[in-house]
């Protein structure tokens, strides 16, 4: 019994905590996931690994519900997530009992943070093995808010940002392509920075977008579909305007 | 001094209920809402101890929120009911909640409903029920003047016949009712029975 005490996460002799940082591997093997935010919009994207042919799609939801107006997307060890979602769900309404008010997304961010880290610290257990982006409403001001947490506990909050598969090659597209959008186009950056890594199609990916009035909506495959389409047009139309101009003297 | 009652209709159900909180000699407030709007399609109206009925009804509220969250879809009215009826029973030898409940609720599949829950863990499914003193007159009433399948009117005159009773033969009848419907499109309140208003305060 007392074998089970040890910490499993402890310090090595520089510093590391290797148990989170091969959590962090198992995040970047996990599914690609991609999170914007807008002025009025937040946009929510996953990869979607190609499903069985006998397996039942809709019983493999990535992005979910915590509350009415926060949602989560998750890349890494898809288990793990079960139990942090489940716990983050009854925290959301034991606050609404406790305090009456619905929880901002800060709070259910530390909140999640704050759970992942004590998965660092205790005896017997392992870290668990994933990164979340947590999006949603302020409940009074409205004002729409990403944060992203990590399997050691850290949480940020962010503007555009991915996890998961190639997250570094996503996170570099939106680095040079991020400005202020709002509705439609900030749907539209989030496909674009997905498709830099997930073949295209909407079978591929999973698309939610959340806006204050409406709460979170996941998007149709014919709807992905459709802005795809618009997506790979815009793009042809960028190349052949490239190959253009040198011919117009 | 609670009175609480309600019954069902040709596709929904109505609860009414009196808004004084009243302790011993004083009353509080004559607008205590007494009828939860538990989630989009249920209504709890409750009467009892306020504190505990308060607190029962909102920890109700949240739990039945989270089995949505964690379910992807509602309960069902009886699913609903018979998780309230369990809360009761678990606490009823150990620190039970002195509340009596009328949950009305309308699912798609079956149609309106209404659960008779009293404070030591009953549970029925009925088509008129009442709590209080108010219940000697109001079930009297409604066993004269219900049948099935009546319209919101004739359930809405049907419920201000109850209220004029109770006012008329209830030695300390509470003035002021509140009334919510639940149906297809939802919970909602109907309307407020007053015959006193809080006096507005003179400006200086």
């Amino acid at each position: 019994m007392a074998r089970y005490d040890r910490a499993i996460t402890v310090f090595s002799p520089d510093g590391h905590l290797f148990q989170v940082e091969y959590a962090l591997e198992a995040v970047r093997k996990g599914n690609a996931a991609v999170g914007v935010r807008g002025a009025d919009i937040v946009v929510l994207g996953v990869e979607k690994k190609s499903t069985a042919k006998l397996q039942d799609s809709r019983t493999v939801r990535k992005i979910v519900s915590l509350d009415d107006h926060i949602a989560l997307a998750c890349a890494g060890l898809k288990a793990d997530a079960r139990v942090l979602i489940n716990r983050a769900r009854i925290e959301c309404q034991s606050h609404r009992l406790t305090v009456e008010d619905p929880v901002t997304v800060e709070y259910i961010t530390r909140y999640i943070a704050g759970l992942q880290q004590k998965y660092t610290q205790s005896g017997g257990v392992r870290p668990f093995g994933l990164s979340t982006l947590i999006v949603g409403f302020d409940p009074y001001t409205g004002v729409p808010s990403l944060y992203q947490t990590d399997p050691s506990g850290t949480f940020s909050a962010w503007k555009a940002n991915a996890t998961g598969r190639n997250s570094n090659s996503m996170r570099e597209f939106l680095e040079k392509n991020y400005k202020e959008t709002s509705g439609q186009e900030t749907v539209k950056l989030a496909i674009r920075a997905l498709l830099e890594v997930v073949e295209s199609g909407g079978k591929n990916i999973e698309v939610a977008m959340m806006t204050k009035e409406h709460g979170l909506r996941q998007l149709e495959e014919a709807e992905i579909d459709a802005i795809v389409a618009e997506i790979e047009a815009e793009k042809a139309a960028a190349e052949a305007a490239k190959k253009a101009p040198p011919k117009e003297p | 001094m609670e009175c609480v009652f309600g019954l069902v209709g040709n596709g929904f159900a109505i609860v009414a209920a009196d808004t004084s909180a009243v302790h011993s000699i004083l009353v509080h407030k004559s607008n205590e809402d007494k009828i939860m709007i538990l989630d989009s399609h249920k209504l709890i109206a409750a009467s009892g101890e306020s504190g505990d009925r308060v607190q029962f009804t909102e920890y109700i509220q949240k739990n039945v929120a989270l089995y949505q969250f964690r379910n992807g879809i509602p309960l069902t009215t009886a699913a609903a009911a018979n998780f309230t009826r369990g809360e009761l029973a678990t606490a009823l030898r150990k620190n039970p909640y002195f509340v009596n409940i009328l949950l009305a609720g309308y699912d798609k599949e079956t149609g309106p409903s209404l659960y008779y829950i009293d404070y030591i863990a009953t549970l029925h499914k009925v088509d008129k029920g009442a709590f209080g003193y108010g219940s000697y007159f109001s079930l009297a009433m409604m066993d004269r003047h219900y049948h099935s399948g009546m319209t919101v009117e004739e359930a809405i005159d049907l419920v201000d016949k109850c209220i004029m009773e109770i006012r008329s033969r209830l030695v300390v009848a509470p003035p002021n009712f509140v009334i919510k419907i639940v149906d297809k499109d939802g919970a909602r309140e109907y309307a407020w029975r007053e015959s006193v208003k809080d006096a507005e305060v003179a400006s200086a």
